[in-house]
């Protein structure tokens, strides 16, 4: 007990100066005072950040320290660790690609290839036009029907170029 | 009960291959027709390549048809689908489909069979009988169960898992924990994600009863992200049973306490490695931590914590209800009991198969799996995930067993199989280890932070061909260096599919890049 008990005593606390929108800061502050009494809370931070704005803001990250009576360091530390989480907003939709070797078996390297022609972009990329941004992952759980895709957390199983095409089709008439 | 009852899976697998569109079509179809159905959202049976399934209750059993297509639905109706009755894709009694048939599904025994939304499904199917036994035991004999059924962790360790509970049991602390490992992070594998999204409440009753054996109060599922459709499973089951009193302050009015709550991992796969799992869930960087001391003694919060895997808690209550015989009494060797065999990749009959230990992969290949998808050989299969060793033809006949398996310098960890035909290139798929384990090293230790980024490059020199035999030797140093000198299992073992690759395939390390473009 300690460090933090004893942190929690000094009365001064000052905000970190922060360039978020109002709304997006009241986003941070409500998901930080829903969560921190839960045991470890910064998963789950994070996470209900992400939900909540698609990405976890740069300057977010200040603000759950100071809420958390933690260094900027720490979060930082975490944020940057974990795969999920996102730093930059993402596009409207978020396709990821399976990259492990059950997909692979069945055509994932060619359908990796081919989604990064057709879109234009390269793994961690938004296109042009901010509709969809693709990252790559490793493993969706449904390796005997692969390759696999996830969609806006839609997993899509059996996916050749073709459907692939398609699924980003059907995503774009969504929005 | 109104009308017939037809069942369409919710699994996340049947879903990608359009099972909720199927789903609606028969709905819609039904409705169309003035016929009363009651649809059922099950679990998985497994038989991956045959989904979507649907399946129709008659007098005489459940009859399957699939895989089906929405437009198929209507032609079904007319064929006499609500009667069980022929047609191009009837497959006859589910029960009775060879594959399903042959399997001894204990832990998956209600998976694809019940409700996974429903509480009182589970109880109509022997549910929680597991659970009512423990709770009259003192938790020394519940362990003693544990341990005398021979179960071992089928996350991929396969420690004895009464020996761990026994350790949480002996260790005094005011707060203790179980901890179920659900960051099923391994390639070929889901059998985690079909428990939890096709029986939840037997992965609940499992860590109920843990939590009861080692006096632990407060559970976590650490969930993998990658799975929502399990976190909405789970979330439902739990609240299912805390309010119906099988979680909660007072378990069944026995004045023991549980409460459990799903926790979301954000994509690290070194977080199924148990000590980076708790430091994640303690909310830190999920970096591996130094043992001793065990986490059995100080683990989560540095609390005395059971960690086990969904498999291995999930096959729990059937122990207590059936006794530590009845299980003990499959499988061979030291290896007890079931494994769910996950048959993945380039497979033509892909699924779950739940059977002893001591079913050969052969067996498993061309008995259940009718050989590759593509219709070429079988040339390699990788079994045990990314850090699983490549198997050549030649060790085909070698049984599932943990023992066995490891004489051959492999590992069947947590029970996945993925099938590469000939056009695979082995050379390449040692490289992609090496360049998984940069991706997913958490740093802590040199020779995986800095080794598997070396590996990749020299496995790039070898296969560019400049000066091989030195890059061979150099690339076997390496290797060696990684398996003594990792902290963890996932430097560990990475050299375990490199090297592998490298003993097997020789051929597809030898020739120069631009050669092999050409041949």
């Amino acid at each position: 007990m300690s460090r933090k008990s004893a942190l929690r005593g000094i009365p001064i606390k000052t905000e970190p100066a922060c360039s978020l929108t109002k709304t997006e800061r009241d986003t941070v502050l409500a998901v930080c005072a829903r969560l921190k009494a839960a045991a470890g809370p910064l998963l789950p931070i994070l996470h209900g950040v992400q939900a909540a704005l698609g990405y976890v803001p740069k300057d977010a990250v200040p603000l759950i320290a100071s809420e958390l009576n933690v260094t900027r360091a720490e979060v930082h530390g975490v944020l940057s660790f974990y795969h999920y989480f996102r730093a930059e907003p993402p596009g409207r939709h978020v396709v990821h690609i399976c990259r492990a070797e059950a997909c692979q078996s069945v055509g994932a390297v060619a359908l990796e290839a081919h989604a990064k022609k057709s879109l234009g972009i390269d793994f961690h990329q938004t296109t042009s036009d901010g509709a969809v941004s693709l990252e790559p992952v490793y493993c969706l759980g449904n390796c005997s029907l692969g390759p696999s895709v996830m969609v806006d957390q839609r997993l899509q199983g059996k996916v050749s170029p073709e459907r692939f095409d398609e699924l980003i089709a059907q995503a774009r008439s969504r929005s | 009960m109104s009308g017939t009852r037809i069942f369409v899976s919710r699994d996340a697998s049947a879903q990608a291959v359009g099972a909720n569109e199927v789903a609606n079509a028969l709905s819609r179809e039904a409705a169309k027709r003035g016929i009363t159905i009651e649809l059922v959202r099950n679990g998985s049976r497994g038989l991956l390549w045959l989904e979507p399934l649907v399946e129709v209750a008659t007098d005489a059993g459940r009859v399957a048809y699939g895989p089906v297509t929405p437009d198929q639905v209507p032609g079904l109706f007319d064929a006499g689908l609500m009667r069980g009755e022929p047609h191009a894709l009837y497959l006859g009694f589910t029960e009775a489909i060879p594959y399903f048939k042959s399997q001894e599904r204990l832990t998956f025994a209600r998976v694809g069979l019940t409700d996974p939304r429903s509480l009182q499904d589970y109880l109509d199917h022997e549910g929680y009988r597991g659970l009512n036994a423990a709770l009259a035991l003192e938790p020394a004999a519940i362990v003693a169960k544990v341990t005398a059924s021979g179960l071992r962790g089928r996350g991929g360790a396969a420690f004895p898992a009464g020996i761990k509970w026994k350790t949480v049991l002996a260790t005094p602390a005011e707060q203790k924990y179980v901890v179920c490992n659900a960051d099923e992070g391994d390639s070929g594998t889901y059998s985690d994600r079909m428990i939890m999204e096709g029986d939840p409440f037997v992965l609940i009753e499992g860590m109920t009863i843990a939590g009861l054996a080692a006096g632990a109060t407060r559970g976590f599922i650490y969930l993998r992200w990658e799975y929502p459709q399990a976190k909405i499973a789970l979330d439902a089951a739990i609240a299912a049973a805390t309010e119906a009193g099988y979680l909660g302050e007072n378990i069944l009015g026995s004045g023991k306490a549980f409460s459990l709550e799903v926790r979301l991992g954000a994509g690290a796969y070194i977080c199924g490695e148990e000590t980076s799992l708790l430091e994640s869930l303690e909310g830190k960087r999920g970096q591996i931590r130094y043992k001793p001391p065990l986490p059995a003694v100080a683990g989560l919060f540095a609390k005395p914590t059971v960690v086990n895997n969904v498999i291995t808690l999930a096959s729990v209550p059937i122990i207590l209800d059936r006794g530590a015989e009845y299980y003990r009494n499959y499988g061979l060797g030291r290896s007890r009991g079931t494994l769910p065999i996950q048959l993945t990749g380039n497979i033509k009959r892909g699924g779950l198969i739940e059977k002893a230990f001591g079913i050969t992969l052969r067996e498993l290949l061309y008995d259940y799996g009718g050989g590759s998808l593509s219709g070429r050989p079988i040339r390699a299969v990788q079994v045990g995930g990314p850090l699983g060793a490549y198997l050549p033809e030649s060790q085909f006949d070698t049984p599932i067993d943990y023992e066995e398996f490891a004489k051959i310098g492999a590992m069947l960890g947590h029970g996945g199989i993925v099938v590469f035909d000939d056009t695979v290139d082995m050379a390449a798929q040692a490289r992609y280890a090496m360049e998984f384990c940069a991706i997913e090293s958490c740093g802590k230790c040199t020779p995986c932070r800095i080794g598997s980024t070396r590996g990749v490059e020299v496995i790039d020199r070898l296969i560019a061909g400049r000066d091989p035999d030195r890059q061979e030797a150099l690339l076997r140093d390496l290797c060696n260096t990684m398996t003594y000198g990792s902290l963890c299992a996932l430097g560990g073992l990475t050299p375990y599919p490199v090297i592998s690759a490298l003993n097997h395939f020789h051929q597809d390390f030898a020739k120069p890049a631009a050669v092999k473009a050409v041949g």
